[in-house]
């Protein structure tokens, strides 16, 4: 399996995005944020639309797109102009709509849309990886250097604000790093399937874990264990890769949600 | 003794609805032991809120001279999902006092154990908080309020929820801060037995400040802030 190129790639991308998307979903999922991944994921689809319009690389203009609506969403909760999920419902709905209507606009609603939605893990380039690899890397360093205010944060944000720790530019950087996770991970699990890569491994380590800490590596270790076996089975088994890692996602939930009830 | 905190005129409504808080001037001293009470509804926690910059007044002036503050929100929690222990929580609250990046030094570490010491949870420092007692969770969040080593700390409703003993803990670490590190406390309450032996100032809040004075000035009639009076 691994003698094949577009198999490496696929793995290289894959171990980033499995460490990546749990690592920045943990903090969203403790500030009962998990959607806000969703909403994002369907801004980055107007990014992909827009990428086919201007004739640009998709996953920048994802990125780009990705990171605007990343910072809209969290300036309207931040200002509580509306209700969290109404801030992500108007994203969410503009979003999509957005994206539905620039890639009719581009006359290009008869391409693949499928890899964009779903994952297409084993068409990841060089240049892709590279990106990848390298804004990722970016990504894990900042959550790594910043865990502790990120955590000051979301244990209590209030608190925080009272001993002046910059929240509103910690919940800001918060909101960009799930944007470029998201376009990151689209060609890995696709866009209506990034949130769960960002949030079911954490809701699964939570239930066995015994620290906040050991929350976020669990959860980083499930990321990574779900995005590898479900390359590899889909592989073997000829089955998309990015719906097979959501379901393993999804069934550590289940098994870590056993293993808490036989504990107690 | 140099001010604490002053407030000139202060008025406050939600939105456009009524006043909540109506020409209130208060000036507290550092190393004062406050006691704000009223009944529910009075304006008591808003004017907390004022206190610590998470409501702006509608009017006047509120002015802040203490640069470190901690705080104890009305039935502290943990809001996560996640695990969290008793070390973490008061780690959390060390924040404001470390370097912004990377792991907590030496002092910082050493100053989050003597937070937890403080309350009397040493034991307890690896411990889920939620496998601890009420109360026990209630010092765990005043250690997280004292980690940063404010200057100012203010409580809402730190008591409640909690059985009697739990009360009497607290109260007597509240008096013990405020001893041993001159600490200006504000104790925000519709009861306020727990700490009355304590406090050197109680504050009556009724949608404007009706008394403001030691607790044994006040009127027998209104020992009970919670009842509603004429």
């Amino acid at each position: 399996m691994l003698d094949l190129e577009f198999m490496r790639l696929a793995f290289g991308a894959g171990i980033v995005v499995g460490l990546l998307a749990p690592a920045v979903g943990f903090f969203l999922v403790q500030r009962r944020l998990s959607l806000v991944g969703d909403g994002i994921g369907h801004v980055a689809f107007a990014g992909v639309a827009l990428g086919y319009l201007l004739d640009l690389p998709l996953v920048l203009t994802a990125l780009v797109v990705s990171v605007v609506g990343g910072l809209a969403i969290e300036w309207i909760r931040a200002r509580r102009t509306a209700a969290g999920d109404q801030a992500l419902a108007l994203v969410f709905y503009t979003g999509i709509a957005g994206g539905v209507v620039l890639v009719s606009a581009a006359g290009a609603l008869n391409v693949n849309l499928f890899q964009f939605l779903f994952g297409s893990i084993l068409t990841v380039t060089r240049t892709d990886l590279a990106l990848i690899a390298g804004l990722g890397a970016a990504a894990l360093a900042i959550v790594a250097l910043l865990y502790r205010p990120l955590v000051a944060v979301v244990v209590d944000e209030e608190g925080a604000r009272v001993a002046r720790l910059p929240v509103g530019t910690l919940n800001t950087l918060t909101a960009a790093l799930a944007a470029v996770t998201i376009a990151l991970s689209m060609r890995v699990v696709g866009i209506l399937l990034i949130a769960a890569l960002m949030v079911l491994p954490v809701i699964a380590a939570s239930r066995i874990a015994w620290s906040l800490r050991s929350t976020m590596l669990l959860s980083m270790g499930l990321g990574l264990a779900s995005v590898l076996a479900g390359i590899t089975i889909a592989y073997y088994a000829d089955l998309p890769p990015g719906g097979t890692t959501v379901l393993l996602a999804a069934a550590s939930v289940l098994v870590t949600e056993g293993v808490s009830a036989v504990r107690r | 003794m140099p001010l604490a905190l002053r407030l000139e005129n202060v008025s406050f409504s939600y939105g456009n609805g009524p006043l909540v808080l109506r020409d209130v001037d208060l000036t507290i001293e550092r190393g004062e032991f406050v006691a704000i009470a009223g009944p529910n509804g009075g304006g008591k926690t808003t004017l907390l809120r004022l206190v610590l910059g998470l409501q702006q007044p509608s009017s006047g002036r509120v002015e802040v001279f203490t640069a470190r503050r901690g705080y104890l929100a009305q039935r502290a929690q943990a809001t996560i999902d996640a695990p969290l222990t008793v070390r973490e929580l008061v780690t959390a609250g060390r924040a404001p006092r470390t370097r912004l990046l990377g792991p907590l030094v030496r002092g910082d570490r050493e100053a989050v154990r003597v937070a937890i010491a403080r309350v009397g949870l040493l034991p307890q420092a690896d411990r889920r908080l939620s496998t601890l007692s009420g109360g026990q969770q209630q010092r765990a969040f005043i250690a997280k309020a004292l980690a940063a080593e404010p200057e100012l700390l203010a409580l809402d409703e730190p008591t409640t929820g909690v059985d009697v003993d739990a009360q009497e803990a607290i109260a007597g670490l509240l008096q013990q801060l405020q001893a041993e590190l001159a600490m200006t406390i504000l104790y925000v309450s519709h009861e306020f037995g727990a700490v009355e032996q304590f406090v050197e100032r109680l504050v009556l809040v009724r949608g404007r400040i009706v008394h403001d004075g030691p607790p044994s000035s006040l009127p027998d009639l209104w020992h009970d802030p919670s009842h509603a009076h004429a």
